[in-house]
C-alpha cells in the first residue's frame, strides 16, 4: 500500500496547481494520473485566462460579469473568491515563467472576450492552455513530488456510515495501467479529485477521450451529490469530424455562417439580427442546428464558416492556427474553401459539490476544476474562466487537505443543505440495475483505516476478475456509441421533454447491456480495453444524472433550453439542482443559489442576446 | 475484402499446446468465436462504404501466446473524408480487434501521445491525413524504444532526459504583486522553443540519440534552450543553463543532421536551437578563458 499525506488524482491544471499549494503547506503529496500530466486536456485550452489585473478594472466588475454570465446560478462566494484571487494566480503563473503574450511595454497582455465588460483575458498566444499546463508541470518536477502516471484511479476507499455527511474517505484504488497491477493508496489528509470533463458521454465533443467523468461518477457513488448536471455548454463552430474546436476568434475577425443555400444564416433567418455570427456561443449553436434541422444543412450535418473573404494576408497574420486545424483535422484548406463547422458539447458547468475549500460532504474528500461544481460557471459558463477556476480552487483544495485553516466556508453542501426535494418524473428506473453497488467498501462504522483501503482494493480486483472472465457479451465500445449517440440526439442545444425522457430510457437501456459487457483482451499488460469499460460505467451514471437534472428543470436558463418552456422562471428556479446515488437509487433535490456577495447582493436581470 | 485479423489458427494451435487450465482454453475460444461473428458484422458495414483503408498495424503482446512474437496485422476500415491515421486505428480497434492497443487523447496535436511511426516517418497520428499517404498505411511504434505492447512504447527514458535539464523557471529576483517584464522580442525568441508536446518523435528519430543513450537529445536540448533565451532569468542562471548543455552527452553529440527538426510535428526548428546554444556555450567559455 502506497500511502502519503495528500494524493490529488488527475494532473490537469486543477490537479497540478492543487499538488504544488499542498506541497507549499508541509505535505506529502503524490499525483495518480491515468496520462503523464502533459497530456492532459488542459493543454488543449485556447482562448485564455481571466483577471483583473490593470487599472480600470476590479474584481467587482469581474464578479458582476461572471453572476450575469451565470444566468444568476452562481453563488456569489464561490464568484466572488474567484475573482479576488484570479490576478494573484495570475501573477504566480507568470513568475513561474508562463510565456505570455507582451505589451509594448513587457507588462503581460489582454485581450476582450464574450460576455465580459473589460479586456481581462490574459493569454499565451492561442495556445493559453498549453503554456499554463506545461508551467505547472515544471513547479511539480521542481518541487519533486512524487507522481505516479498512467496509474487509473478507479475507486475510492470511503467508509459505509449510513449519512454520506459521517464518512471519511481515506484513499484510492489505482490500476497501474502498464502491469495491470491494483493497488491501495492511503490518504493521511485527504484525496482530490481533478479529473476534469464528462465530454465523452457525448458523440461530438472537444474533450479529449480521456475525458470520462470518472471523478463525479466515483464521488457520486461513494454519496456524494452531483450539483447542477444538466448544464452543459456548447460550443457553435467544431469541425464535424472530430469535434476539433475552431476559436471563436474566427467570427470575431468577421467570419461568415452560411447555410446550404449559400445564405448567411445568422442575418437571412433572423436568429441575430444586430450581432449575426457574433451572437453569444448557445445562440449560434441553436441557429446552426435549426437550419440542419429544417433541412438547410451541408450533407445534412453542418453549416459552413467562411473566412476567405478576409484575405489570405489577413487570415495568415491573425488565423494562422485555423489554417492548421482544418487541413490537419479536416483536410480543408481555409485559404481555398469555406471551413465545415457544427456544434459540439465543450464544458460542463456541473460536477462534484464542493464548497470554497474544495471540500465535499465527505470528510477527507475534495474537488477541484472543471470536474466539480463550487459553482461559479452557474447556468453558463464564460469564456476564460475555467482556467483561472482550475488554480484558484485547485489551490485552496491543495491548501485545505494539507491542513491550513482558510475559514468557515459559506457554502454548504451535503444532504443537510436540501431545501427540497425534486421529482425527476422518469419513465424508466434510474441507478444501480438490481444490486446496490458496492463502491462503498467497509462494513461497519467503526473499521480502521487500512481496513477501509484493503477492503476496497478487494473489491476492486472482484470486479476486474469479473469483467476479464466473463466469456463473452458486449464490448464496452458499441455501449458507449449508443450512449453518446442518444445523448447527442436528445440532450443536446434543444431539449424536449419526449426527448430527454427517451434519453433515460436510452441509458437505461446501456445501464442493462453493460450488465453483460465484458472484456476481450486478456492480457494485463496495458490494457486501455479494460480502462475504456471501466471508464464507459462512469459515462453512463454521469450522462444519467446529466438527463435527469436536465428533465427536471423546467425552464429555459443559460445553456439549458427546454422546447416546452422558453422563458427564465427566477421565482421558482434560482436554485441548484442535487442529484444524490443514495446505494444506487438516484434521489433529487434542491439547495438555495447565494446571491448575497461580500458587500452586495446580485439582482437578477434579464439576459438580453 | 479482408477484415481479418490474426492468423486464429496457428494461435489456436499453440493454445492447444498450452499448459493453460481448460477453462480458459474454452474462455479464449469463445472470445475468438464472437470476434469472428463481430468482424463478420464489422465487415458487412464496412462493405457499405465504398472506399477501405488499408491498416498494417504493429502487434505484440509480452503476455499473450500468439502474440509474444511481433508481427503485423492488416485492417480493412471504412475510409471517410478527414479522417486521420488516429480515427483508422479507433476504427479498427472498436470494429474488430479490442485488444489494438496504442496512446491517444486529444485528437488535436497538443496531447503529444499518438507519436508513432506511420509509413517509415515519425509522425502524430492525430494530425496525419490519411488521404496524404499511401497504402497501405504502415503503423510501427516509435523506432529505438522499447515496445511495452503494440503501438505502446515505453516513454521513461525521455521524460529523464527531459526531467535533467532543470525544467522549471528559476530566479531570485521577482518584483511583488506584479508581472515581470518581458520585451516582445525576446518572447518571439523563446516562442517556438515553448511549443513542445513531449511526443518524443524527435528523439526517436535521431540517429545520435539511438547510438548514445546517455544524449540529452533534441527535445530535452529545446527545453533547455526555451530557458535560457528567457530573459526573464537572469545572466547568472543563462550561464548555469549553459554548463548543463554542454556536458559531455550535451549539445556537442548534435551532428546537425535535421532529422528531428523534420519530423517535430510543432515546427519547432530544433538543429538550428541547438546550433545556437553551440554558439552561446563557446561565446560563453571564451569569457572564461
Ligand atoms: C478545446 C478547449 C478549449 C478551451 N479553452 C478554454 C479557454 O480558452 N479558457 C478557459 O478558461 N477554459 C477553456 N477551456 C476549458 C478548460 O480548458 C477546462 O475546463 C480545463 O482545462 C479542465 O482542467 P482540469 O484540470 O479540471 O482537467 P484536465 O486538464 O482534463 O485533467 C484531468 C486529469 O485527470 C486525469 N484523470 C482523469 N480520470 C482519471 C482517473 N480515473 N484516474 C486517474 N487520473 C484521471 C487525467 O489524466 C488528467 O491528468 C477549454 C476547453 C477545451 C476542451
Ligand atoms: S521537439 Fe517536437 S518532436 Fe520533439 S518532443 Fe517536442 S514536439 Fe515532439
Ligand atoms: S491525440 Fe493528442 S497529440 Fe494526437
Amino acid at each position: 500500500m502506497h500511502e502519503h499525506d495528500v494524493i490529488v488524482v488527475g494532473a490537469g491544471g486543477a490537479g497540478l496547481r492543487a499538488a504544488v499549494a499542498a506541497h507549499e503547506e508541509g505535505a506529502d503529496v503524490a499525483m495518480v494520473t491515468k496520462l503523464h500530466p502533459v497530456r492532459s486536456h488542459t493543454g488543449a485550452a485556447e482562448g485564455g485566462i481571466n483577471a483583473a489585473l490593470r487599472e480600470g478594472d476590479s474584481w467587482e466588475s469581474h464578479a458582476y460579469d461572471t453572476m450575469k454570465g451565470s444566468d444568476f446560478l452562481g453563488d456569489a462566494p464561490a464568484i466572488e473568491t474567484l475573482c479576488q484571487t484570479s490576478p494573484d494566480e495570475v501573477i504566480q503563473l507568470e513568475h513561474w515563467g508562463m510565456p505570455f503574450s507582451r505589451e509594448e511595454d513587457g507588462r503581460v497582455s489582454q485581450r476582450p472576450f464574450g460576455g465580459l465588460s473589460f479586456p481581462r483575458t490574459t493569454y499565451a498566444g492561442a495556445e493559453t492552455g498549453h503554456h499554463l499546463l506545461h508551467t505547472m508541470y515544471e513547479q511539480v518536477v521542481k518541487r519533486g513530488i512524487t507522481v505516479y502516471d498512467e496509474w487509473y484511479v478507479s475507486r475510492l476507499a470511503v467508509t459505509d456510515h449510513d449519512d454520506p455527511e459521517d464518512r471519511t474517505c481515506h484513499g484510492v484504488v489505482a490500476i497501474d495501467i502498464q502491469s495491470g497491477r491494483v493497488e491501495g493508496f492511503k490518504a493521511n489528509n485527504g484525496v482530490i479529485i481533478a479529473t476534469g470533463g464528462p465530454g465523452q458521454a457525448f458523440d461530438h465533443t472537444t474533450n479529449a477521450v480521456s475525458c470520462t467523468g470518472d471523478g463525479p461518477a466515483m464521488a457520486y457513488r461513494a454519496g456524494v451529490p452531483l450539483e447542477d448536471m444538466e448544464f452543459i455548454q456548447f460550443h457553435p463552430t467544431t469541425l464535424p469530424s472530430t469535434g476539433v474546436l475552431i476559436s471563436e476568434g474566427v467570427r470575431g475577425e468577421g467570419g461568415i455562417l452560411y447555410n446550404a443555400n449559400g445564405e448567411r444564416l445568422m442575418f437571412e433567418y433572423g436568429y441575430a439580427n444586430n450581432d449575426g455570427e457574433l451572437a453569444s456561443r448557445d445562440v449560434v449553436a441553436r441557429a446552426e442546428l435549426t437550419e440542419v434541422n429544417e433541412g438547410r444543412g451541408i450533407e445534412d450535418e453542418y453549416v459552413h464558416l467562411d473566412m476567405r473573404h478576409l484575405g489570405d494576408e489577413r487570415i495568415i497574420d491573425r488565423l494562422e492556427n485555423i489554417l492548421h486545424l482544418a487541413a490537419d483535422f479536416e483536410g480543408v484548406d481555409g485559404l481555398e474553401r469555406p471551413m465545415p463547422v457544427k456544434p459540439g458539447q465543450h464544458y460542463a458547468m456541473g460536477g462534484i459539490e464542493t464548497d470554497e475549500n474544495g471540500q465535499t460532504c465527505i470528510s477527507g474528500l475534495y474537488a477541484a476544476g472543471e470536474c466539480a461544481c463550487v459553482s461559479v460557471h452557474g447556468a453558463n459558463r464564460l469564456g476564460g474562466n475555467a482556467l483561472p477556476e482550475l488554480i484558484v480552487y485547485g489551490a485552496r483544495a491543495g491548501r485545505h487537505a494539507a491542513g491550513k485553516d482558510l475559514g468557515e466556508a459559506q457554502i454548504q453542501t451535503g444532504p443537510s443543505a436540501k431545501s427540497e426535494d425534486g421529482d425527476i418524473g422518469s419513465p424508466v428506473p434510474l441507478g444501480a440495475v438490481d444490486t446496490p453497488d458496492e463502491d462503498v467498501a467497509a462494513d461497519g462504522a467503526a473499521v480502521d483505516v487500512e481496513t477501509v483501503i484493503s477492503k476496497a482494493v478487494e473489491a476492486e480486483n472482484a470486479r476486474i476478475e469479473r469483467l476479464m472472465t466473463k466469456d463473452e457479451g458486449l464490448q464496452h465500445a458499441e455501449i458507449r456509441h449508443k450512449l453518446q449517440k442518444a445523448m447527442t440526439r436528445n440532450v443536446n442545444v434543444f431539449r424536449t421533454e419526449d426527448g430527454l425522457k427517451q434519453a433515460l430510457r436510452d441509458i437505461r437501456e446501456a445501464r442493462e447491456a453493460y450488465e453483460d459487457v465484458y472484456v476481450a483482451d486478456p492480457s494485463r499488460t496495458f490494457n486501455t480495453d479494460l480502462i475504456h469499460t471501466i471508464e464507459t460505467q462512469n459515462l453512463i451514471d454521469v450522462a444519467e444524472t446529466i438527463t435527469a437534472g436536465a428533465l427536471a428543470r423546467t425552464e429555459f436558463r443559460g445553456a439549458h433550453w427546454r422546447a416546452e418552456h422558453q422563458e427564465r422562471k427566477d421565482d421558482e428556479w434560482i436554485k441548484h439542482t442535487l442529484m444524490a446515488w443514495n446505494d444506487g437509487s438516484p434521489e433529487l433535490y434542491y439547495k438555495p443559489v447565494i446571491l448575497e456577495g461580500e458587500e452586495k447582493t446580485y439582482e437578477p436581470k434579464v439576459r438580453s442576446y | 475484402m479482408s477484415t481479418q485479423i490474426p492468423e486464429t489458427e496457428s494461435e489456436s494451435e499453440e493454445l492447444a499446446q498450452s499448459t493453460e487450465p481448460e477453462h480458459q482454453q474454452r474462455r479464449m475460444a469463445e472470445k475468438r468465436e464472437r470476434r469472428a461473428e463481430r468482424e463478420a458484422e464489422a465487415e458487412a458495414d464496412a462493405a457499405a462504404y465504398d472506399e477501405t483503408i488499408h491498416l498494417k498495424v504493429f502487434r505484440y503482446d509480452p503476455e499473450v501466446e500468439g502474440k509474444k512474437e511481433p508481427r503485423f496485422d492488416d485492417f480493412h476500415v471504412p475510409f471517410k473524408q478527414g479522417m486521420t491515421v488516429l480515427d483508422a486505428l479507433m476504427q479498427a480497434r472498436d470494429l474488430f480487434d479490442s485488444s489494438l492497443t496504442f496512446r491517444h487523447s486529444c485528437r488535436q496535436a497538443i496531447c503529444g501521445s499518438d507519436a508513432m511511426f506511420v509509413n517509415g516517418k515519425q509522425r502524430l497520428c492525430c494530425k496525419t491525413q490519411i488521404s496524404d499517404l499511401s497504402e497501405p498505411v504502415r503503423v510501427e511504434p516509435l523506432p529505438h524504444q522499447e515496445v511495452v505492447k503494440d503501438l505502446v512504447v515505453d516513454m521513461e527514458h525521455f521524460y529523464d532526459q527531459m526531467e535533467s535539464v532543470e525544467p522549471y523557471f528559476q530566479t531570485n529576483d521577482l518584483p511583488a504583486g506584479e508581472e515581470q517584464r518581458q520585451t516582445r522580442e525576446n518572447r518571439e525568441k523563446v516562442k517556438m522553443s515553448t511549443r513542445c508536446i513531449w511526443c518524443g518523435a524527435c528523439m526517436s528519430s535521431c540517429n545520435i540519440a539511438a547510438g548514445d543513450n546517455e544524449y540529452l537529445g533534441p527535445a530535452a536540448l529545446n527545453k533547455a534552450y526555451r530557458f535560457a533565451m528567457d530573459e526573464r532569468e537572469g545572466e547568472d542562471m543563462k550561464q548555469h543553463r549553459l554548463q548543463i548543455i554542454e556536458q559531455e552527452h550535451g549539445v556537442w553529440r548534435c551532428q546537425t543532421q535535421f532529422s528531428c527538426t523534420n519530423v517535430c510535428p510543432k515546427d519547432i526548428p530544433l538543429t538550428e536551437h541547438i546550433q545556437e546554444l553551440k554558439r552561446e556555450a563557446v561565446k560563453n567559455n571564451l569569457k572564461f578563458w
